[in-house]
């Protein structure tokens, strides 16, 4: 069929083809004004149309950072608070527990410090020296001595008398100074009992000076935020990276211990439920297994709940405090049955797993063993611990889920945000290719009719003088370009009316 | 964040829903095995142990088996050695595997001597009846025999079984002296059982090897 076309015009290929070629590069000549028109729409229209796409993705993604400001930065806010309303607490706590014993403190300081200065006072008193003791010796020294041996009796008795006055004086000395001694001894408890009284108010002091200091930066950081800040911004973001970070590693290491505790019910599951009933693909006993482990989670869930670590259900943590206390020893006793079956159902899961291995060495004829059966306690009291403590350590899983759920906002819009920038780029792009390989097409056109054109030129440039093509082209350019400037005009308001439209039902679909 | 916890709640359940849907899960099977205790097959009885041990330890709740003899006339009921279909329990099924060997053991000990023909094809339409009647999606019937048919003269057994959605494996089919003198009667042999099988809509397979018995039926 195709051979018939092209030897249409001769039975000669090369002549036949060469007619075509002369009839197509004819028509294309004809159509050349209209194929450029086309192209050239064609090309502006879809660069038009991706430009405008990029604009728009510009303007959500600015609404969608200027949102997540907004939304981290309230949530920054309100950690503040939270934090400087808990170390308002504390030292209210602290003020409450410490300084109402201050009056007691105070007492005994006083105690202390009047037991010293009675010590020191009595240490202070000295033994008076007997009346115009001074005197007397002076007025017999004074005496003279005319070799009588009465008189020399008598101051040899005076001599004694005072020898052994002064014996006596120096022995009730050295006991008042001994007494004195022991009264100083007796004051060094009470100094110590005062420096540990001081050192608990220096405690006290400086507690209090932590908990003001602690406040001045959650003051600091709370300032900064409510101006706004790109610091304080940036701080925040980070924060909420890290914490996505660490929640999420947590989660994944309490989801392998969910694993583990699903490893050691299901197959006892299967002695309640059944082996071979299935819901959907899976096991109704995995399933079931599945199910008591989360209801375990649920349980920590409510607990925590009750007991305000966590915020997820604002209901609970608004319920009456006689309610909530309910609630916390309901959750708390399911827990700790359901820990307590699963107890059980490890303690069964070590039975079927022995009875099964009995019956395989049966069947491939091996006699059975009883190696070590002194010792078949231990991986039981194992499995039944695992399966005791396990649902405890599951039920704290609400902690790192909270602060997941809390990150999880903020990272999805840093990758929303990228996303959106990745389609900019894309956009643009796509666009420019589009309207460049439109330009490209237009010139392979006249490229194609490069010799109709050729001649057209030539015919133009003998019959036209110059400056009439000259003019005529400037008309024809400075219309073209007027009524581009225009058109580009008109299609500029109409892009912006169309991104605000756009703008303004993204921004209300994502609030 | 209210939003959010709802969102991730509803993805949750709206997956686990998702789970359950559509798909099945595995299915049951049941398993005939003939014995052919015909002539001096009797000697192979202590590899069919083996193979019958195999199966219980492969076979799980939910699936049938059954052991019949191959004998001179073997469409009865009198010829099925053992047959249960285990427990959902894992505990109760284990005690089921082990009653079942105890039968089976029982029944090799006690057999003396052979039957003097083979019936093949009557083993062959007891076993389907029976898998059929299980309703289980993998039906298999195991022939542990030499395949050299010899029917009691009067019994007639030239008709097409009917043995949709069977899978039938033959079993050490041991190679007898005429095979030796001309082993086309072998090929011969195992073509026409292959024939009547297929026709009767049947899978065939021939498992020689018991090195390779994780070939025999399909694991879970």
């Amino acid at each position: 069929m195709s051979n018939q076309w092209l030897l249409l015009w001769s039975d000669h290929p090369t002549v036949s083809v060469m007619v075509w070629f002369t009839i197509i590069v004819l028509v294309l000549y004809l159509g050349r004004h209209q194929a450029h028109n086309l192209l050239s729409s064609i090309g502006q229209g879809v660069y038009s149309t991706m430009r405008l796409w990029s604009f728009t993705l510009r303007r959500l993604e600015q609404a969608l950072k200027q949102r997540n400001r907004e939304v981290l930065l309230a949530e920054g806010a309100r950690a503040c608070e939270k934090s400087i309303e808990r170390e308002f607490e504390r030292v209210n706590d602290l003020v409450k527990r410490e300084l109402s014993q201050y009056p007691t403190l105070h007492r005994e300081i006083s105690e202390a410090i009047e037991s010293i200065e009675n010590d020191y006072q009595k240490s202070s008193d000295i033994t008076p020296l007997p009346p115009a003791w001074g005197d007397v010796v002076e007025t017999i020294t004074a005496l003279p001595n005319n070799g009588d041996s009465t008189v020399n009796r008598i101051l040899s008795n005076i001599k004694k008398a005072v020898e052994d006055s002064h014996q006596q004086t120096l022995k009730a000395y050295k006991k008042a100074a001994a007494e004195r001694h022991q009264l100083l001894a007796s004051m060094q408890p009470n100094w110590r009992k005062l420096n540990e009284k001081m050192g608990k108010v220096n405690e006290k002091i400086t507690g209090l000076d932590d908990r003001s200091n602690a406040i001045d930066e959650q003051m600091k950081k709370y300032e900064a935020i409510r101006a706004n800040s790109d610091s304080a911004f940036s701080a925040l973001s980070s924060s909420a990276l890290t914490q996505f970070f660490i929640s999420g590693l947590v989660l994944v290491v309490a989801i392998l211990g969910g694993l583990i505790n699903f490893q050691l019910i299901a197959m006892p599951m299967s002695e309640m439920v059944g082996g071979t009933s299935y819901i959907g693909a899976m096991k109704t006993s995995d399933i079931a297994a599945l199910v008591i482990i989360l209801i375990e989670i649920a349980m920590g869930l409510f607990l925590l709940e009750s007991l305000r670590v966590t915020h997820l259900f604002p209901m609970i943590s608004s319920m009456d405090d006689r309610m909530r206390k309910r609630m916390m020893i309901v959750s708390f006793s399911i827990l700790f049955i359901l820990a307590g079956i699963e107890a059980s159902l490890a303690y069964m899961r070590d039975l079927l797993a022995l009875d099964r291995e009995a019956l395989q060495q049966s069947l491939s004829g091996m006699s059975a063993t009883a190696a070590n059966a002194e010792f078949r306690w231990i991986p039981s009291i194992g499995q039944m611990t695992m399966g005791f403590i396990l649902p405890f350590a599951l039920a704290f899983i609400a902690i790192p889920l909270e602060s997941f759920i809390h990150s999880l906002r903020s990272v999805l819009s840093v990758l929303a945000i990228g996303v959106i920038r990745s389609l900019q780029v894309i956009v643009r792009i796509i666009g420019g290719i589009v309207r460049h390989t439109c330009n490209a097409l237009i010139q392979l056109y006249d490229l194609v009719i490069m010799l109709p054109i050729s001649m057209e030129r030539l015919y133009n440039s003998k019959r036209n003088p110059n400056h009439l093509s000259a003019s005529s082209a400037t008309t024809v350019t400075e219309k073209k370009s007027s009524s581009k400037g225009k058109k580009n005009k008109r299609q500029t308001m109409d892009d912006d009316l169309a991104i605000d439209t756009m703008v303004d039902n993204l921004n209300q679909t994502i609030r | 964040m209210k939003t959010t916890v709802k969102i991730c709640l509803s993805i949750l359940t709206m997956s686990m829903l998702l789970v359950g849907c559509d798909t099945k899960g595995p299915s049951q099977r049941a398993v005939f095995f003939l014995i052919d205790t015909s002539g001096t097959y009797t000697e192979e009885l202590n590899k069919a142990q083996s193979i019958m041990n195999y199966l219980l330890a492969t076979l799980d709740s939910g699936d049938s088996i059954a052991m019949a003899r191959i004998d001179s006339g073997s469409f009865s009921e009198k010829d099925i050695i053992a047959k249960t279909t285990f427990d959902t329990r894992p505990s109760t099924a284990n005690d089921q595997k082990r009653l079942f060997k105890h039968q089976i053991d029982q029944f090799v000990d006690s057999l003396a001597r052979g039957s003097a023909n083979t019936d093949i094809t009557g083993g062959i339409l007891q076993a389907a009846e029976y898998v059929n009647e299980t309703q289980a999606e993998e039906k298999y019937i195991l022939i542990f025999s030499d395949l050299e048919e010899d029917l009691k003269v009067g019994h007639i057994r030239d008709f097409p079984i009917e043995l949709k959605g069977i899978n039938v494996v033959a079993l050490n089919v041991t190679k007898l002296r005429s095979d030796n003198i001309d082993p086309r009667d072998y090929q011969n042999r195992l073509n026409h059982w292959q024939g009547r099988v297929t026709q009767g809509g049947g899978e065939w397979r021939v498992l020689n090897d018991l090195e390779r018995l994780d070939k025999l039926i399909k694991t879970r």
